[in-house]
């Protein structure tokens, strides 16, 4: 997963320009939000196919990056929203002359945001946008032994590596997307980016409509229960997309709930957990035989399942329980997403490689949040692995901004660092996504052709 | 587009699509009886109409329809059960813009229909200019289209179903049992599930295209497509209506400006647009007709303050109030405040002793010379007399905004947010911080003060009128007089306004 640069204690204006200067990944990031070319790649001659792959000034921009919305954090507190840039070289430039703390990535407006001023009041309007999610682990806190805040560990992760799994699985399942993009957010949760064009085209309600569908767990800090998916009496049958979902959150469940974060061993633990059960008798007699004793997590549970199986041959009482216990694995493993941030265009969301780069699925359960690589770290390494290479970057430095158009220097600083796995699969992603985005328009050429 | 004048071909219509459903309208009709130029009661209108109509006709349609979509909207901002919604619509439906079905005997159900199209079309033109505008108009269409399938007749409903050609992929049999189980799991009706499956079908649409059923999952959604049984058809029709009418709105906005006018309809347009952009009801007339009606009471200077107290609605208890302590008023409020008074029955003689009293500071000199001539100006005996009708909610929210030293307007929307709870506190009793007060201050919050205002009405007439019900009937207040008839009337026992909103004598100009 494109693991975030983690901030580092040596954070300062100069740690951050090094990081725009030589690790920033401006290429790929520009074809990731540029999406589609200015042409078809048929149509360009061997030279300039070759020029093509070698610097980004050749592709055409298209409204996808020019009309785009950056905002940038400038020191610790100054925020400049609608700026927009023409080209890749312009955003390379203003990145490096402004130098901000972060940025973040907005919609794409039927107009240039920059030209904001210039247009009646309401004129500016969001158009397009990849649907985002957002998973934060401070959303966990109740359900989390081990840290709380901000604070994030390797076993905090087992419910984020949870999360991106069922997510993962419902976005390209259920909602047919195919170009999902993980990221670490830097500090402690998970972006999901996704580039398809169909997502890009969704208007608020219809993101609207989607979140709602996969937002589960809902209800503030008052209130036990969170899990209302069975209709008005928390009776009917999950829908097919929940129970496939059960399925897959079993093991974790088990793995991550019981065993690992250990959540009912405590008594504000387990009071949490008889309060799910709607059945007074099954509590009382649970309550009374846990009050003194300090048995774990999985005991506890256990303990449930064999009072439910007394209950066998009274049906009602019986499937009660059983709904009520699929519904608590519901609520303590399924994705807690961030549902604002998906619900409209126009949210900011930080952008990727913003002192933080994404996540491969597949391999989401070995994440370590804290084994990401910082700033700090990234450019130590480039200078202690290069250090030859250290005295033409000096000398370069005046010249950096014209940089990325001189074909000195093949390859890109980041791919000497431990930043490059995360950049590979960043840019398998774009590959992918604009391939889709070429192969759109070749057949809407085609079909243009029939007229 | 259509013109108020004869016109023998049909005018070209540069937006109509004519391979999109529902321009079947002047097929002949399927269900057999009767030979329909509009077969079905239900309508897309997707293609213009092209019939001459007059002037009047074109003002009448357009009013009613925008009657009902005025209600429409004051109720879609009330929170209301389900069923009372209804229930309301349906009323403001019946009476203004009735739809027979087929079946009906002793209707003219194609001058019915012939009406309801026209209106449409009209107010698609006096809607399409802004996107707010657009917006507001295509929410109150949506709802008036589904109440009607609503309450469609099953026949007729699925004849019409039919002509609309959608291109929906039906799921075939085999796809119907490989996801058995998770269709069945998602069928409306739990109990009845088995029995019902083998006759139910389903169809296969992008699930963006019915993001009201994918939200709160009520659909099986796989590979992108959300599968709809036909119990939830409904919306899928709502949708394709949806977006019908959003892209013709925009291409009627478009080609707006070329359509070469006459001044005829333009001011017309205008007009709707306006009223219905400030979120009142077109304006009815309230000319102090107390001398034509035996039967009201006469109203005296002396009456004035008991009524103020117990009728008057915010805007003109506030001026009422503001003459007792100031001992005068400036020239709009005068004249706000003296409108009102004249239109609730105030004879002119009467008036003039309520306002000398009022401006008990001045000398009688200086009354006669610079506020009686005032008086009887505003009562048509001065100038060009005009017997000028009082100031709609509308009038008073948009026009000759207060000033700082002003005290006319509407207090809803020109006084802040704390001075206005302490307003409504000291004089309709709200408690700050009830659960009451808090619903008055949302609706000035989303700018609907005329529905602020309602709600004032409703909780200071507990006895009389339900939550919901506005002045009786799901009416919202359009005009500080019919507030102030509405809550004398239900004091004097009677539900009736003495002075029913007018639409023939509307003022155009």
């Amino acid at each position: 997963m494109p693991g975030p640069v983690k901030t580092d204690p040596a954070k300062s204006p100069e740690v951050m320009l090094a990081f725009y200067r030589r690790l920033f990944p401006y290429k790929p990031f520009y074809l990731w939000l540029n999406q589609e070319q200015g042409k078809l790649v048929s149509e360009y001659t061997a030279l300039e196919y070759l020029e093509l792959t070698l610097l980004l000034r050749w592709i055409a921009p298209t409204r996808l990056f020019t009309h785009r919305e950056f905002a940038f954090t400038l020191g610790e507190s100054t925020y400049v929203r609608y700026n927009s840039f023409n080209n890749a070289e312009e955003f390379k430039k203003e990145i490096l002359r402004a130098n901000p703390t972060r940025f973040e990535i907005g919609p794409v407006y039927n107009a240039r945001p920059r030209d904001r001023k210039t247009m009646q009041a309401s004129a500016l309007r969001p158009e397009k946008r990849e649907l985002v999610f957002d998973i934060d682990m401070t959303d966990y806190d109740e359900i989390r032994t081990c840290c709380s805040g901000g604070a994030i560990c390797i076993r905090c992760w087992g419910y984020i590596a949870a999360a991106v799994k069922v997510l993962d699985h419902s976005l390209r399942e259920h909602f047919g997307f195919q170009h999902l993009l993980w990221v670490y957010s830097g500090r402690r949760g998970i972006h999901c980016w996704i580039s398809d064009k169909a997502a890009l085209d969704l208007t608020d309600e219809q993101r609207k409509a989607i979140t709602n569908f996969l937002e589960v767990i809902k209800g503030g800090k008052e209130q036990l229960k969170k899990v209302h998916v069975r209709g008005s009496n928390d009776n009917g049958d999950l829908h097919p997309a929940l129970s496939d979902a059960l399925n897959d959150v079993k093991e974790v469940f088990v793995k991550t709930v019981l065993r690992d974060q250990d959540c009912f061993r405590e008594e504000r633990g387990w009071d949490t957990l008889l309060a799910l059960i709607p059945d007074k008798d099954v509590v009382d007699s649970l309550r009374s035989r846990w009050q003194n004793s300090h048995s774990s997590s999985s005991t506890k549970w256990t303990d449930l399942l064999k009072a439910r199986e007394k209950l066998s041959d009274q049906h009602l009482r019986y499937t009660k329980i059983v709904k009520a216990m699929e519904d608590i694995i519901l609520q303590y493993t399924y994705p807690r997403i961030d549902a604002e941030v998906s619900k409209r265009r126009n949210h900011l969301l930080k952008s990727p490689f913003v002192i933080h780069p994404g996540t491969d699925p597949s391999q989401v359960d070995d994440f370590d949040p804290a084994g990401v690589p910082t700033v700090g770290q990234l450019l130590r390494e480039l200078d202690q692995t290069h250090a030859e290479l250290m005295e033409d970057d000096v000398k370069m430095d005046d010249e950096e901004t014209k940089d990325d158009k001189s074909p000195k220097r093949s390859e890109p600083d980041y791919n000497r660092t431990s930043l490059r796995p995360y950049i590979e699969l960043f840019e398998k992603h774009i590959a992918a996504v604009m391939r889709d985005a070429r192969e759109a328009k070749r057949a809407a050429n085609s079909h243009s052709m029939d007229f | 587009m259509f013109k108020a004048t004869s016109r023998t071909a049909p005018p070209p219509a540069p937006y109509a699509e004519t391979s999109r459903p529902g321009s079947s309208r002047r097929r002949s009709s399927d269900g057999g009886h009767r030979n329909l130029k509009y077969p079905y009661r239900l309508n897309f209108y997707t293609t213009p109409p092209a019939l001459d109509i007059t002037l009047e006709e074109f003002e009448t349609f357009a009013i009613a329809r925008l009657k009902v979509l005025s209600a429409i909207h004051s109720l879609q901002e009330r929170s209301l059960p389900a069923a009372q919604f209804r229930e309301l619509i349906s009323t403001q439906i019946k009476t203004h813009l009735p739809l027979s079905s087929n079946t009906a005997r002793n209707v003219d159900v194609d001058e019915e229909r012939r009406g309801d199209e026209v209106g449409h079309w009209i107010l698609r033109l006096a809607f399409c200019r802004s996107p707010d505008l657009r917006d507001k108009f295509i929410r109150t269409e949506l709802e008036l289209f589904k109440q009607r399938f609503d309450l469609d007749d099953q026949h007729e409903r699925s004849q019409f179903l039919k002509s609309l050609n959608f291109d929906w992929t039906v799921v075939d049999d085999t796809e119907k049992r490989v996801y058995e189980k998770q269709l069945k799991a998602c069928m409306p009706w739990s109990a009845q599930r088995d029995g019902q499956f083998a006759s139910e079908s389903w169809v296969k649409v992008p699930w963006y295209t019915v993001p009201d059923l994918v939200g709160p999952r009520k659909v099986f959604v796989k590979g992108g497509n959300a599968y709809v049984p036909q119990s939830y058809q409904i919306s899928l029709v709502l949708q394709a209506f949806r977006s019908n009418l959003e892209r013709a709105l925009e291409l009627t906005a478009k080609s707006l400006p070329r359509m070469d006018e006459d001044d005829r309809l333009m001011p017309i347009l205008a007009h709707l647009a306006q009223s219905f952009l400030s979120n009142v009801s077109i304006e009815s007339n309230f000319f102090g007709d107390a001398d034509d009606d035996p039967n009201s009471t006469r109203v005296t200077a002396d009456m004035i303050d008991a009524l103020a107290v117990k009728h008057f609605p915010a805007c003109q208890y506030n001026l009422w109030n503001r003459l007792k302590r100031d001992h005068h008023l400036k020239h709009f409020a005068r004249l706000q405040f003296g409108l009102f008074l004249k239109a609730l029955g105030l004879p002119l003689e009467e008036a003039l002793v309520y306002w000398r009293r009022g401006f008990s500071q001045l000398t009688d000199d200086k009354f006669q010379k610079e506020y009686k001539y005032n008086i009887r100006h505003s009562y048509g005996q001065e100038g060009k007399r005009m017997n000028y009708p009082a100031k709609s909610c509308q009038q008073i929210l948009t026009s000759n905004q207060p000033g700082p030293q002003d005290s006319h307007g509407c207090p809803y929307r020109h006084f802040a947010p704390e001075t206005l709870q302490t307003f409504l506190s000291q004089h309709y009793s709200i408690s700050t911080g009830s659960p009451d007060m808090r619903e008055v201050i949302d609706q000035v919050k989303k700018q609907h003060y005329h529905l602020a205002c309602t709600r004032v009405f409703e909780i200071t007439h507990p006895k009389d009128v339900k939550k919901g019900e506005g002045l009786g009937e799901g009416v919202s207040v359009s005009h500080p007089n019919e507030y102030f008839n509405k809550s004398w009337g239900y004091e004097k026992g009677i539900a009736k306004p003495k002075t029913e909103p007018m639409s023939d004598d509307m003022h155009l100009d």
